[in-house]
């Protein structure tokens, strides 16, 4: 399969990570987002990357398996290393390469960002294998609730991911079922000059649109058969409770945020 | 033209932790210009034996042939699309793959890829019409405009337009009202003969099977589990109930009666007329006795 | 004489001013607890009762009374909670992301406590034999579990009448008798009317009472062997009859004397046991 496109597919687990309250990884991820800019000594950063290790640990996922799904992200980070390697002109010259030449003052902040970014990315990644993608929407429901008041839709957003989320295996089941209908009809999918292809692509999307739209139809005749009316008085079932646990990480990224107030310039 | 599976295994996201067998060791042959009905339950690995007779899929292991073109894990014919030619398919519930704006460009969509010439295809698609019982008026107008029964029946054009010899049906009268059915199936079985066609029908409809088929194989965890004549294979009821399939209703009361009246009717396939009349005649000659 | 649960009083629909009508003047009763089956062609007009029973559509002409109330815009809510559907397909009308998500959604709109949701949930899924799913994803299920869990949906919200509108159509065999099973079952152990539309000869032979439709109209009403008599007229509207019905129809047109009533194998069986001993 595309490894490309599991970056960060969630992976089943009873884990620490896996256990906490979802609206406490967002928020720490959201947080820990502003902190990584605040390092800048080799001590903090020692401080924020022994904080994404061990939080990577914790999750008890393969790290060959996290580490393959960054694999996208590799290429952007070197990029990103290279790029300041050029542009930055800090220091004294180290080397000095085709006219080019390479400070050691660009050599420690191209470093520096490549951390930054390999960190934040990291630690979002977390999340994703974490948490299933419906508690990604109830966290952000829950979250997003003080909006009601000024009369964002915040219920319907939540609904409509949920079932988008409920969605995507029937419509990838269905996109197969149509192509090899349509190659079975003599459409070439896959070989002959741009043009054809991006011609082929015809018979596929349109039955997959007129199926998406019907099956909409039915499910909202359905819904409206099992008494949905809005989100006005509904009840849940799926609830979010904080625990122990995520009073206890609260606590911990407290400290590794004062800690890393305490290191900076050192 | 001949089809021949030898010892075929099919295994999906193969290398990956969700690998799993859907063809297991499966081996038949076909022969040209037969019927043959493949029951089993979902599951059993029936759509991955249909995509390995038009190439959609190629076998893990072990070799298929259909006519002269041959397909292993390695192999495949260096022209497909004329393998796919050879081989119409009707994908179960096939009014899902309508996209044209008229139903004539809909059923002259096979024949096109497959390069017909244009005035060909406009014999084909004229008589085609007719003979899947479509009024000629409806050619001009958007397939989805029409009836759930009416689409069906533009779908399986298109497929039968390209001409095939062999001849794919998955279940081609799920959701149609049993008129339809009938009027559906006694079509195809027409075509079958006339056309000499080979003809693969997986159903679930032992009836159908019995009515229709020269041969059936009955499958169970994508191994073969039976093969043989309806008549043969169709009246064994334990082995059925081993893998949750019935005997067909006929042989049921075929068998309550034999054993009621200890005596043997035999099971031929026969009608329902022909049956009473056998019926009429054990009575009578049971009266005799008495 | 039990209660009339459901009456259509002389109804007509159609779906625009310039469409044709789907259904004509049609009259009807159900009755507290009976189970109906609702036979016809495809586009007889069988499935447009379904959606009218509940308030999904709403009829030109006529009435329709659910429980002593007429259906109207007001009354939908009070309704639906009256009348439970599962429909055709399977897959589009599983909203939540698990089997307990989906089961929890009525409910959930219903403004339901969450701890008597739970407690349903639980009664609900063992009543359909899918309590060990409680947590699974819809695209893990088979046809038939999907529709095991749409009754269990609608059985927690304690209906009086349950709609099976072709629920067993896009089934195979094995996923059909799972839910024939299921509907038995439950309607044994509550109060429930079950209206069944279908093509499905044995869910008709095993309904109290038949309804057939043609062309929009009521074609005719009564007990499934009354219905199967009329044999040849059956055939003309399109339909099927079992096979034990033809069976002793092709026996007695032999010159077997036999009543030609039989439904079942047993009684056809003993029809025949009959005669031969009298001969």
């Amino acid at each position: 399969m595309n490894n490309a496109l599991i970056i960060g597919q969630y992976v089943p687990g009873e884990s620490f990570v896996h256990r906490l309250d979802p609206r406490t990884k967002i928020t720490v991820i959201f947080f820990f987002v502003f902190i990584v800019f605040l390092a800048n000594s080799v001590i903090s950063y020692s401080v924020l990357i022994v904080f994404a290790l061990a939080s990577m640990f914790t999750t008890r996922i393969q790290i060959r398996y996290i580490l393959k799904g960054l694999t996208p992200v590799w290429f952007l980070i070197v990029f990103t290393f290279l790029l300041h390697l050029i542009v930055t002109n800090k220091g004294t010259v180290l080397i000095d390469i085709f006219g080019f030449s390479i400070y050691s003052g660009a050599l420690i902040q191209g470093f520096a960002i490549s951390i930054r970014f390999f960190l934040l990315i990291l630690v979002t990644s977390l999340l994703t294998l974490t948490t299933t993608p419906i508690e990604i929407t109830d966290a952000i429901e829950d979250m997003l609730h003080p909006l009601k008041r000024i009369r964002f839709p915040v219920h319907e957003l939540a609904l409509m991911m949920s079932i988008s989320l409920r969605f995507i295996p029937t419509l990838m089941q269905e996109t197969d079922k149509i192509s090899k209908a349509q190659a079975s009809r003599g459409v070439d999918f896959r070989t002959g000059p741009l043009r054809d292809r991006v011609k082929a692509v015809v018979p596929l999307l349109v039955p997959l649109f007129v199926s998406a739209f019907k099956r909409a139809e039915e499910l909202a005749m359905a819904m409206e058969a099992r008494g949905y009316q809005g989100g006005e008085g509904r009840t849940k079932l799926r609830e979010l409770i904080l625990g122990k646990r995520d009073y206890m990480v609260f606590i911990l990224f407290i400290i590794v945020t004062a800690l890393l107030f305490l290191t900076r310039n050192y | 033209m001949d089809i021949t599976f030898n010892h075929v295994s099919y295994i999906y996201q193969k290398n990956t932790p969700f690998a799993h067998k859907a063809i297991a060791d499966l081996s038949f042959y076909i022969p040209s210009g037969t019927f043959t009905a493949v029951i089993g339950h979902t599951g059993s690995g029936k759509s991955t034996l249909i995509q390995h007779l038009n190439g959609l899929v190629r076998p893990s292991e072990g070799e298929v042939t259909i006519g002269k073109y041959r397909l292993t894990n390695d192999e495949k014919p260096d022209n497909m699309k004329m393998l796919r030619n050879l081989v119409g398919v009707v994908f179960q519930y096939p009014e899902h793959q309508l996209f044209e704006e008229t139903v004539k460009k809909d059923i002259a969509f096979g024949p096109k890829n497959f390069n017909v010439p244009e005035d060909e295809i406009e014999n084909r698609v004229r008589d085609i019409t007719t003979e899947v019982g479509l009024p000629e008026e409806l050619l001009g107008r958007s397939p989805f405009e029409l009836s759930g029964g009416q689409m069906r029946r533009v779908a399986i054009a298109g497929v039968l337009a390209t001409k095939p010899k062999v001849l794919v049906l998955d279940e081609p009268t799920a959701g149609l009202d049993p008129r339809g059915q009938h009027e559906m199936m006694d079509m195809f079985y027409d075509m079958h003969q006339r056309q000499a066609l080979t003809t693969i029908l997986v159903t679930h409809s032992m009836e159908d099977a019995v009515k229709y088929a020269d041969n059936v194989i009955i499958l169970n965890d994508g191994t073969k589990y039976m093969e043989g004549k309806p008549e043969d294979v169709l009246t064994q009821r334990e082995a059925l109930h081993n893998v949750q399939l019935d005997v067909p209703e006929m042989v049921q009361f075929i068998n309550a009666f034999s054993e009621k009246f200890e005596q043997k009717v035999p099971f031929r396939r026969q009608s329902e007329a022909e049956l009473a009349r056998e019926i009429r005649q054990v009575l009578k000659g049971a009266g005799k006795d008495e | 004489m039990r209660n009339k649960i459901v009456e259509f009083r002389n109804v007509s629909f159609r779906y625009g001013e310039e469409q044709p009508w789907v259904l004509k003047n049609c009259s009807f009763e159900i009755y507290e607890n009976e189970a109906i089956a609702i036979i016809g062609h495809n586009g007889s007009g069988k499935s447009t009762i379904a959606k009218l029973m509940n308030g999904l559509l709403f009829p030109q002409e006529g009435e329709i009374i659910i429980n002593n109330r007429p259906v109207t815009q007001d009354s939908i809510w009070e309704i639906r909670k009256d009348v439970g559907m599962v429909f055709q397909n399977p897959d589009n009308q599983f909203v939540g992301t698990t089997v307990q998500d989906d089961v929890a959604f009525g409910m959930e709109n219903r403004g339901i406590e969450r701890d008597e949701m739970v407690r349903r949930i639980n009664d609900t899924l063992s009543a359909v034999g899918m309590q060990e799913y409680r947590l699974t994803e819809p695209h893990k299920l088979s046809g038939g579990q999907k529709q095991r869990v749409a009754i269990a949906s609608v059985l927690a919200i304690f209906p009086q009448v349950l709609i099976l509108d072709e629920a067993t159509a896009m089934l195979d065999p094995r996923g059909r008798t799972e839910i024939m099973k299921t509907v038995t079952n439950v309607q044994e152990k509550r109060n429930l009317s079950l209206i069944t539309i279908t093509h499905d000869l044995q869910e008709v032979v095993e309904a109290e009472r038949v309804i057939v439709m043609n062309a929009g109209e009521v074609w005719d009403e009564a007990a499934p062997r009354d219905i199967f008599a009329k044999k040849a007229e059956l055939r003309k509207i399109g339909l099927d009859i079992p096979f034990v019905a033809a069976l002793s129809d092709e026996l007695w047109k032999a010159g077997v004397p036999i009543n030609n009533e039989a439904l079942n194998h047993e009684e056809l069986l003993e029809e025949l046991w009959i005669s031969h001993s009298i001969t």
